[in-house]
């Protein structure tokens, strides 16, 4: 920081003195006593704050602020106070890398939570391999990975995914015969789709009863494919869409399904990227009895959850602010990665990361969840239906909770795969041909 | 006079004694059913609903119109069923009274799943055949036809021969047709009649119905289904191709709209506006400040907010591009790629702006109730604001053609971008026009905003979904020629959507982009290049 401020002494010019002023807000936010900085355990937080992701990563980004927040209030880490570093990779993929590696080399941060896309993590993986660093990914992912550096608290397909899909064709779902995937076009959505058609047909649907459907980001004309949804719906057996539809482009899409009449109780839409963020968009009557998966409503009827939200609400001074499934995946790894610093009684990278598989800490369902060697967590599963305020009913839940698996196995590339970095340490080990390295 | 008296209070307290032995003791099918919306399961709820079906109970329609609105609520410590009424009263669903004392601490909604909600919609169609009101007996007959309740049959036969309404009896009689077709007893010759309903009736659900009969169908009704089938398709196709036409009108003038102002910007003026997108954001965004307000202070008002909203948006919206003109562009003409950077760097500045003022997350703006639904036109359904926006854009075109046509400013702005230095020297102050001009360019940008808010999201990026396929329709149309944006719009709505059933919304997407690209190469100009000595700049 001292560099771009001499240099930008030395020439004058407008640039200069810009760069220079951001320069020293970054210096003023990051430390803000630069004698104390000797004593904090620093903490980097990669989330986008400009650019089309910052309408999610915000939040995710308060989130880690407020559970350090919370933690040194409690008297910190391992009798030192935790210290945020916040970088802004703008929603710019390669930036990310660049961020992340300013994060681990430059600011020495011990832990990164961070990242929202699937581009952004793999973007983001080798930096976190080569200065072997810890980052934390909260949000629901497509699977098929994993990695000794990164801890996924999110959902991986088996937690998200096909618990949903089950529910749509039990009874109490409606006993869905028919299928439409829906989803953006790019890599989260394909590879759910692609795990799910494999998945639908093994239970024994027919190729013509399932539609797949892409569109690009943002699509914001959605008559032609509601009106071939209807279309498809009305063969005579029950259809359901599982929509992969991701964030902006949804609200144009529940609007044109409640303008063309389409009803929750004819064809009902399971999403899997809609939470309560996404709601606040939309006027919900017409979307009453839609359905969202997810492991986290702030609706849930719980001790911890009514607990954090109070505070939650405390803390950004907004008695409104909603609460989601990524927020909640965030407090689970913080959690986890406080107890497993305190269980190695020290920050270095290999001993935390040996010290979380086994580490246990509560998530704001009241359930207790679990980080397991293949460095997914576990968790319970919810239906949740739309309310006319914005937030979800539970309609449906998993028995109990269900372990993530990286590898899943419904897919014949992945299926021989497992990841298990605590005995086989490897995060693609063959089953098949015992060896570590992937499907070939 | 005296045993007229006794009789009377002998009457009276007959009466009384009645009243409460029927509020009390009296413990039918109905009260049993009941018992079952207070357990929070969503088995019972479906068996207490078959319940109070079977039960008969006068009370049965209000009920289940009750749960149907989320307006039953139950308290599982008093084991009691309540009925909220639209304006709030609580009533004991027993007994249909007003529930006597304060209500239960642990009162909740009944809850419903969309399995229960389709069982609902079925039974109060059943219950409410006979309804005074024939909107209500048309959704009657309406749902009885979508559930197929063979139950029902008796209720609907009923219905019929006391019907008046010609609609009503039409649906009345297709749903019969439903029951029938779908039934197991009905004698062929019963279900080949039926099909002959359904099959006039030749829509999306009939296909549904008709695709939907049982395998093991007598060989005759069969061939009539697929018969049925058959005709109902080809109908089908037409309306499907009326219907593209319809969508593609639909996306050709979202996009008119959106590229409408940098038809003035870009077009006339040969400015290569970047912050054209936010614009049309800022347009939304005041239309969202208006509803807000609205809904806080005046909430009658909601259906006339666009209303507002739209010469707000103008002024705003305009008055920013003012702005722009005074402080950026008009030291940049002529120089188009130092331009192109500032108001790219503008529009940067003015998300991240409305970023940090209204936040990161989409804003609610809502529809008002003249712009909420659809109406079914022959065999297509067109929803209400689509139409409206269609109209919209049509009016906000013819005004601002009239308006470069007969206004003196109109004339001037012509004369300006015609020719420059002729223009100044018959006493036109041209940098003044310029302001002008890029201006009302930025104000019709509003204006689009306030009918975009109405269909896509309300966020700091609505207008980057917008900028590339305004420049596309801009180029494509013939730069500096309003005609030209209209027609290319058009075109290109249409086109992609006839292309969408085929190839999917990515590859139409593309598909257009490869045509555009392939049409510069021969008419760089676009369809209607202007002749002669226009656009120098």
């Amino acid at each position: 920081m001292l560099h771009i401020v001499k240099s930008a002494a030395r020439r004058p010019n407008v640039r200069g003195w810009l760069s220079a002023a951001a320069g020293l807000a970054v210096v003023a936010t990051v430390a803000a006593s630069p004698a104390a900085a000797q004593d904090t355990i620093k903490v980097g937080v990669l989330h986008s704050l400009s650019g089309t992701m910052a309408i999610s990563e915000t939040t995710l980004k308060d989130t880690v602020l407020f559970m350090i927040d919370e933690q040194n209030k409690k008297g910190g880490v391992l009798g030192k106070k935790l210290e945020a570093v916040v970088v802004d990779p703008a929603s710019n993929w390669p930036l990310f890398a660049e961020k992340a590696r300013e994060l681990i080399s430059k600011d020495k941060v011990q832990v990164v939570f961070g990242c929202w896309t699937s581009v952004s993590r793999k973007s983001v993986l080798p930096v976190f391999k080569e200065l072997n660093s810890i980052l934390f990914y909260p949000v629901q992912y497509e699977g098929e990975e994993s990695e000794r550096n990164v801890f996924y608290t999110g959902a991986a397909p088996n937690q998200q995914a096909i618990p949903a899909v089950d529910y749509l064709m039990s009874k109490d779902g409606g006993s869905v015969k028919r299928w439409v995937l829906a989803g953006t076009d790019y890599v989260y959505p394909r590879t759910t789709n692609r795990i799910l058609e494999a998945y639908l047909k093994s239970k024994g649907v027919a190729e013509a009863d399932i539609m797949i459907n892409y569109t690009p980001f943002g699509h914001s004309d959605w008559q032609t494919i509601v009106s071939d949804i209807k279309k498809f719906g009305s063969a005579g057996k029950k259809t359901a869409v599982v929509s992969t539809i991701n964030g902006d482009a949804n609200v144009p899409f529940y609007k044109e399904l409640g303008n063309q009449g389409i009803k929750a109780t004819d064809i009902p839409v399971v999403a899997f990227s809609v939470g309560e963020e996404e709601l606040a968009g939309l006027d919900t009557k017409p979307l009453l009895g839609h359905l969202a998966a997810w492991n986290y409503f702030q609706s849930i009827k719980d001790p911890a959850n009514a607990e954090f939200i109070k505070k939650w609400q405390a803390f950004t001074k907004n008695p409104k602010r909603t609460t989601n499934d990524p927020m909640e995946a965030t407090v689970i790894g913080f959690n986890m990665w406080v107890k497993a610093v305190e269980k190695a009684k020290t920050t270095d990278t290999d001993k935390v990361i040996a010290a979380l598989p086994g580490i246990e800490a509560p998530n704001l369902t009241g359930g207790m969840s679990k980080m397991l060697p293949n460095h997914h967590i576990t968790k319970p599963v919810f239906v949740g239906e739309i309310r006319a305020d914005g937030q979800f009913d539970v309609v449906w839940k998993t028995k109990g909770l269900v372990p993530g698996d990286a590898w899943t196995d419904f897919l014949p590339g992945s299926k021989d795969l497992e990841a298990d970095w605590v005995d086989l340490k490897c995060g693609n080990y063959n089953k098949v041909t015992k060896k570590c390295g992937g499907a070939s | 006079m005296r045993a007229l008296y006794d009789r009377i209070t002998a009457l009276v307290f007959a009466l009384g004694l009645l009243a409460a032995v029927a509020g009390s003791a009296h413990a039918g099918p109905y009260e049993d059913a009941l018992a079952g919306f207070t357990t929070d399961s969503f088995t019972d709820t479906f068996e207490a609903i078959d319940g109070v079906v079977a039960s008969g109970s006068p009370m049965a329609a209000q009920l289940l119109e009750a749960l149907q609105d989320s307006r039953l609520q139950f308290s599982a410590a008093e084991k009691k069923v309540f009925i909220k009424t639209r304006d709030g009263a609580l009533l004991d669903a027993a007994t249909g009274e007003p529930a006597v004392g304060a209500p239960p601490a642990d009162l909740a909604n009944v809850r419903l799943n969309n399995r229960l909600r389709g069982a609902l919609n079925a039974a109060i169609g059943a219950l409410t055949l006979m309804a005074p009101d024939p909107g209500r007996r048309l959704s009657a007959a309406q749902s009885v036809f979508r559930s197929r309740d063979s139950s029902a049959l008796p209720a609907v036969e009923k219905a019929l021969e006391a019907e008046t309404n010609a609609r009503v009896k039409k649906a009345l009689t297709e749903a019969r047709a439903a029951i029938i077709v779908m039934s197991d007893d009905a004698s062929p010759d019963n279900k080949i009649a039926a099909i002959a309903v359904i099959r006039d009736r030749s829509d999306q659900e009939s296909l549904a119905l008709m695709s939907g009969l049982p395998a093991n169908a007598p060989p005759e009704v069969r061939a009539a289904a697929t018969d049925a089938i058959a005709k109902i398709q080809s109908n089908l196709a037409i309306w499907r191709t009326v219907q593209n036409f319809w969508y593609g009108l639909s996306l050709g003038s979202v996009l008119l709209l959106a590229a409408i102002g940098l038809a003035i910007t870009f077009g006339v003026m040969g400015v290569i506006n970047m912050a054209h997108g936010e614009m049309v954001m800022l347009g939304a965004y005041t239309t969202f400040v208006v509803q807000d307000l609205i809904r806080t202070s005046f909430p009658g008002l909601f259906d006339y907010s666009l209303a507002f909203a739209l010469p707000l948006a103008f002024i705003v919206a305009g008055a920013v591009g003012i702005l722009i003109e005074r402080t950026v562009i008009r030291y940049l003409y002529g120089r188009p790629l130092e331009t192109l950077l500032a108001t790219w760097g503008i529009s940067l500045v003015l998300m991240q702006a409305v970023r940090a003022v209204f936040g990161p997350t989409n804003k609610e703006v809502g529809n008002p109730s003249w712009m909420s639904g659809a109406f079914d036109l022959g065999g297509i359904l067109i929803t209400y604001n689509r139409m409206w926006i269609i109209i919209f854009t049509g009016i906000v075109f013819v005004a601002l053609l009239a308006m470069l046509r007969y206004t003196r400013l109109g004339l001037e702005m012509r004369a300006v971008t015609q020719n420059r230095q002729m223009a100044a020297a018959v006493g036109i102050r041209t940098a003044r026009i310029d302001a002008l001009t890029f201006g009302l360019g930025s104000g019709i940008a509003g204006i689009a905003g306030v009918a975009l808010s109405q269909i896509d999201n309300v966020s700091p990026n609505l207008g980057q979904g917008y900028i590339i396929d305004s420049f596309m329709v801009v180029v494509f149309g013939g730069v500096g020629n309003l005609w030209g944006t209209l027609v290319g719009a058009l075109t290109l709505g249409i086109a992609n959507k006839f292309l969408e059933p085929f190839a999917g919304a990515v590859l139409a997407k593309i598909a257009i982009l490869v045509f555009i690209i392939l049409f510069i190469q021969k008419r760089p100009r676009g369809m209607f290049a202007l002749k002669g000595r226009a656009i120098e700049a």
